[in-house]
C-alpha cells in the first residue's frame, strides 16, 4: 500500500481547551495528522484528570483513561497562563498555530491576552474557537455549569422517562459528545476556506445549542401544533411489539421492535406461533397499539427464557429487527465492534495497555491512525519549550523555577 | 463578544456554497446532508418516485398526516433541492451517472451491498469521477457479522451502549423519546465527509467513507468499553445521577449539583446556600463545610439531609426564578426545559438562534433550530425549506440536465421520474 500524508498533517493546533468538548474537538484533527499541543496547568487541572472513579484508586494525575481517551496524538505542555511569562511563551505558541482553540467560561482568555482579537495581531489569518456553554454573548453567557445541565437545558431530561414518572433523564454530559463533531465540521471547512482565500476566522459554539439541534422535533412539534411531546418509555407509534424486554439472567434486557406485518409474521414464528398470537387483539398494528401492556407482558413471557444474544439472534435470523441492550462487558466483548476496531490499544506510561475509541467513520485511503495516548501532564515540555518555541535550557530552568512551567509542585494542595 | 452582528450575519455566503452533494439516504443518513446544506453546499435529495418512506413520520404540520407534513423530514432535510429518480431502473442509473460527474459528494444509506448490486458501488462511481467523496451510513458498518442485521432507532440505542445507562432501575432501560441515533450517525458521517473532502482538495483523490450508526451512539459512552476493560465493571441505569440530581420545584424540574471536589463546584455550592441562606432556609445546613463536601465521600444521611434541604428550598420557586438566580449568582442549576422553555428562551433569542422559514404552500412560516455554532465571516444557516416530492425534478432535468421535454415524457411514462 502506498504510504499516504495524513490528512491534516502540517496543521497545527494550539489547544487551550479542556474537560470534554473542546478536547474532543481537536482529538478528532489529530486522529488524522494535525499536531496539537495541549497546554494545561497543575494549579488549574482539568477535570478528566481527577475523574475519580475512572482511576482505579490511583491518585496520581496522569491515570486517569478518561483522559487519556479524550487527548490521543496529542503533545502535553504545563503553562501557568496567569504568569506574564506564561502568556509570552502563549503568544509564541500562537504564532506558531494555525488553530487557536479555547473553551473557557466566556471572556476568562481575554484576562490572559488571548481572546480572538488579541490573537488576531499576532496572527491575522488565525482560525480561532471557541466552545462554552451558552456561547460568548447574549444574557446567560457567563452562566456556569456542566455538560449535563447543558443536556437539561436543552431538553434532554424531560425526553427520557416513563410517562408515569419523573424523568430520568439522559447520562453524561450528553452535548459535549455532539458539540466537537459540528465544530470539526467547520474547522475543516475554515482550513479550506483559508487555504483558497488566505482569510482567517472566529467561531463561536454554544453548547446549549449545539444540544437543541438533536431536540428540534419536539420544538416544531410545539411551536406549530402547540403540543408538549411526552415521555413514552419504549414506546414508538409506528412498531408494536416495541421495547426492552427482560431475558434470562440478571438485569439483562433485549430490544425488539416490530413495525411491518411481515416482520409481526416473523416475530410469531420465532416464539413458535402460541396460541394469543392469533388473538384478534394482535391481528393489526392499531389492536397492538391498544393492547400494548399485554402484548409487552405476553412478550416477556418467551425473552425471559433465553439469553439477550439469543433473542436478538433469533429474531435477526428471520429478520426482525432487534439488538441487546449491551452493558460495558457486552460492548468489550462485541463481535461487531471488535471485527471494525473500534477501539485502539495503546500503551500509556502509568495507565498500561489502554483502549481508546476510534472515529465512528472509517475513510479508506487516509484512515485515521492513533498513535499515542493522551499525554502526561508536562510529558513534552522539554521537546515543545525547545525546538518549537525556541526557549534555550536557561530559560526554560527559569521558567521552571518561576512556576511559569508548572510542576507537581504547583498542584492545589502541594504545599 | 458577538461574532459578528445578526443583520450581517444573515447576508454572509455560507461557506460550502461551491460543492454539490448528491443525498441518497433515508431516514439514517438524511441529517448529513442536511448539515453539509446548512453549510451551503448544493444538496440534491434523490428520492424514488413517491418519496422517502421517512415522510410518513409524525409529527404532522397541525396533525394532518401527509409525504409533505413530516416535521421531522422537513427539518432533516431543510437546505436540500428535491428530485425523483428510480436508481434501480437502467435510464435511472444513466441519470445518476451523469450528475455524479459535477458532484463533489454522494451520500447513501442502503443496506451494505446494494448500491454494487445495481451497479452504482464505489468503485463504478468513482470510475466516472475519482475525486467523488462517497459516504454510506448503515446500522453497523459495511463489514462485520452483524452488517446485515436489521435496525431501528431503539436497536442502535440499545447496541451502541447509551441505552444500559437509561432509566429507572426497577423497570426495563429505555430510549429517548425523541430518537436519537440518526443524528448521531448523520453528524459523525459529515464530519467523516468533511475529513475526506480536504484530502480532496489537497489532492484531488477520493474516497470512501463508512459510517456505523452503532459507532457513532457509542460515542456518548465514551467510557464503557474502557470501564470494562480496566475495572470489570458495568455503569447501572441512573448511576452517578447523584450529582445530575433532578429536584422538582413549583412549577416543574430543575437539575442541581451540590458538593464536589473539583474546580467550580465549592464555589458553586457556596454561592447557592448563600441564597437559601438569605431567604431564611440554609438553616439545617449550617454546620456543613462546604469546601470540603464530597458526596462520593460523605454519608448517606449527610447527602440525603443536604438533598432535602434543597429540594424543599427548590419548591418555593419556579424554573425561571431558580434559572435566572444561576446565572446572576453562579451557581450550577438547570431548569429541565420543556419545549415551551426552549421556544421562549432568552439566550437562544438573543443569540438569533431559531430561524424563520417560509413554506408558501402552508401559506405559513415555520421557526426552526437555526445553526450549532456561529462563525465570523459566513452564516451557517438553513438555506431554505425541505424541498416538496420532485420539486426540482424540471430545474434538474430540463435546465442541468439538458433532457428533452420528450426524454422527460417518457421517464415519467416508465415511472423512473
Amino acid at each position: 500500500m502506498i504510504e499516504r500524508k495524513q490528512v491534516f498533517e502540517g496543521v497545527k493546533i494550539a489547544d487551550f481547551t479542556w474537560s470534554i468538548a473542546g478536547p474532543m474537538t481537536t482529538r478528532e484533527l489529530a486522529e488524522h495528522g494535525a499536531t496539537v499541543i495541549r497546554v494545561e496547568s497543575h494549579k488549574y487541572l482539568c477535570p478528566m484528570r481527577r475523574a475519580g472513579q475512572m482511576m482505579g484508586g490511583s491518585t496520581s494525575i496522569n491515570s486517569s483513561f478518561v483522559f487519556a481517551n479524550f487527548n490521543t496524538n496529542k503533545l502535553g505542555i504545563s503553562l501557568d497562563l496567569s504568569k506574564p511569562k506564561g502568556q509570552e511563551a502563549a503568544r509564541r505558541l500562537v504564532k506558531w498555530a494555525d488553530i487557536v482553540g479555547e473553551s473557557f467560561g466566556p471572556g476568562v482568555i481575554g484576562k490572559f491576552g488571548l481572546d480572538y482579537e488579541s490573537v488576531k495581531k499576532i496572527k491575522p489569518d488565525i482560525i480561532y474557537f471557541s466552545t462554552s456553554l451558552q456561547g460568548q454573548y447574549g444574557p446567560h453567557s457567563r452562566y456556569q455549569a456542566w455538560g449535563w445541565q447543558a443536556a437539561a437545558l436543552a431538553g434532554f431530561y424531560e425526553a427520557v422517562g416513563w410517562p408515569d414518572r419523573d424523568p430520568t433523564g439522559i447520562p453524561g454530559a450528553y452535548t459535549d459528545q455532539i458539540a466537537p463533531y459540528y465544530m470539526v465540521c467547520a474547522l475543516i471547512a475554515a482550513l479550506d476556506h483559508r487555504r483558497r482565500t488566505g482569510e482567517g476566522m472566529y467561531l463561536d459554539q454554544a453548547q446549549f445549542e449545539v444540544g437543541v439541534t438533536f431536540a428540534e422535533p419536539s420544538l416544531l412539534d410545539y411551536g406549530v401544533n402547540a403540543r408538549i411531546m411526552k415521555r413514552r418509555g419504549n414506546r414508538d407509534s409506528y412498531a408494536a411489539p416495541h421495547g426492552s424486554y427482560r431475558c434470562q439472567g440478571d438485569d439483562n434486557w433485549c430490544v425488539i421492535a416490530v413495525f411491518t406485518d411481515a416482520e409481526w409474521k416473523a416475530f410469531c414464528e420465532v416464539i413458535g406461533n402460541p396460541a394469543w398470537t392469533e388473538d384478534p387483539r394482535f391481528a393489526t398494528l392499531s389492536a397492538r397499539k391498544v393492547n400494548e401492556d399485554e402484548l409487552d407482558r405476553l412478550v416477556e413471557e418467551w425473552t425471559i427464557q433465553h439469553t439477550a444474544p439469543e433473542v436478538m439472534h433469533m429474531m435477526q435470523e428471520n429478520g426482525v429487527p432487534a439488538g441487546a441492550v449491551q452493558n460495558n462487558e457486552d460492548l468489550f466483548n462485541d463481535p461487531q465492534l471488535r471485527d471494525r476496531r473500534s477501539h485502539e490499544r495503546l500503551n500509556h506510561p502509568e495507565i498500561g495497555a489502554m483502549l481508546h475509541q476510534r472515529p465512528a467513520y472509517r475513510l479508506s485511503r487516509t484512515p485515521c491512525r492513533l498513535v499515542s495516548s493522551g499525554p502526561m501532564l508536562g510529558e513534552h515540555n522539554e521537546y515543545v519549550y525547545k525546538e518549537v518555541l525556541g526557549y534555550s535550557d536557561d530559560e526554560i530552568a527559569d521558567m521552571l523555577i518561576e512556576g511559569v512551567i508548572t510542576t507537581e509542585a504547583d498542584l492545589p494542595g502541594a504545599r | 463578544m458577538e461574532v459578528a452582528p445578526m443583520e450581517e450575519r444573515v447576508q454572509m455566503k455560507p461557506i460550502l456554497d461551491s460543492y454539490r452533494v448528491l443525498d441518497l439516504t433515508d431516514e439514517k443518513g438524511s441529517f448529513c446532508g442536511k448539515i453539509l446544506g446548512d453549510l451551503g453546499a448544493d444538496v440534491i435529495k434523490i428520492e424514488k418516485p413517491g418519496g422517502d418512506p421517512a415522510r410518513n413520520v409524525g409529527p404532522f404540520y397541525h396533525d394532518i398526516p401527509d409525504p409533505e407534513n413530516s416535521l421531522s423530514w422537513m427539518y432533516c432535510n431543510s437546505s436540500k433541492r428535491g428530485i425523483t429518480l428510480d436508481i434501480e431502473a437502467a435510464a435511472g442509473r444513466g441519470i445518476l451517472k451523469r450528475m455524479v460527474r459535477t458532484a463533489d459528494f454522494l451520500i447513501e444509506s442502503f443496506p451494505p451491498g446494494y448500491m454494487e448490486r445495481i451497479g452504482l458501488g464505489y468503485e463504478a462511481v468513482s470510475a466516472i469521477n475519482p475525486g467523488i467523496v462517497f459516504t454510506s451510513v448503515t446500522p453497523f458498518g459495511q463489514s462485520g457479522p452483524y452488517k446485515d442485521y436489521e435496525s431501528s432507532d431503539i436497536v442502535l440505542w440499545a447496541m451502541g451502549g447509551i441505552m444500559a445507562t437509561c432509566g429507572d432501575r426497577d423497570r426495563a432501560p429505555i430510549r429517548c423519546s425523541i430518537p436519537q441515533a440518526y443524528y448521531c450517525a448523520g453528524l459523525q458521517a459529515a464530519t467523516g465527509s468533511m475529513v475526506a473532502h480536504y484530502h480532496r482538495q489537497l489532492t484531488d483523490e477520493g474516497q470512501y467513507v463508512d459510517v456505523s450508526i452503532q459507532e457513532s451512539v457509542l460515542l456518548n459512552v465514551p467510557n464503557s468499553v474502557m470501564t470494562w476493560y480496566r475495572f470489570k465493571r458495568n455503569t447501572m441505569r441512573s448511576e452517578g445521577m447523584r450529582i445530575q440530581m433532578l429536584y422538582p420545584c413549583k412549577d416543574g424540574r430543575v437539575v442541581c449539583s451540590i458538593g464536589g471536589t473539583g474546580v467550580g463546584w465549592t464555589q458553586s455550592t457556596i454561592a447557592l446556600t448563600n441564597w437559601m441562606a438569605e431567604e431564611g432556609m440554609a438553616e439545617e445546613l449550617a454546620d456543613i463545610d462546604w469546601h470540603n463536601f464530597n458526596p462520593g465521600a460523605a454519608t448517606p444521611e449527610q447527602v440525603q439531609r443536604a438533598e432535602e434541604v434543597l429540594g424543599s428550598f427548590f419548591l418555593t420557586k419556579t424554573k425561571q426564578e431558580l434559572y435566572q438566580a444561576a446565572v446572576e449568582r453562579g451557581f450550577s442549576l438547570a431548569p429541565s426545559s420543556t419545549p415551551k422553555d426552549l421556544v421562549e428562551d432568552a439566550q437562544l433569542a438573543a443569540r438569533g438562534f431559531f430561524i424563520e422559514v417560509e413554506h408558501p404552500e402552508l401559506s405559513d412560516t415555520i421557526s426552526y433550530a437555526g445553526a450549532p455554532l456561529q462563525m465570523s465571516h459566513h452564516a451557517w444557516s438553513i438555506q431554505g425549506r425541505a424541498p416538496l416530492i420532485g420539486e426540482h425534478n424540471e430545474e434538474v432535468y430540463e435546465r442541468e440536465l439538458d433532457l428533452s421535454q420528450e426524454q422527460i415524457a417518457i421517464l415519467k411514462r416508465d415511472g423512473v421520474i
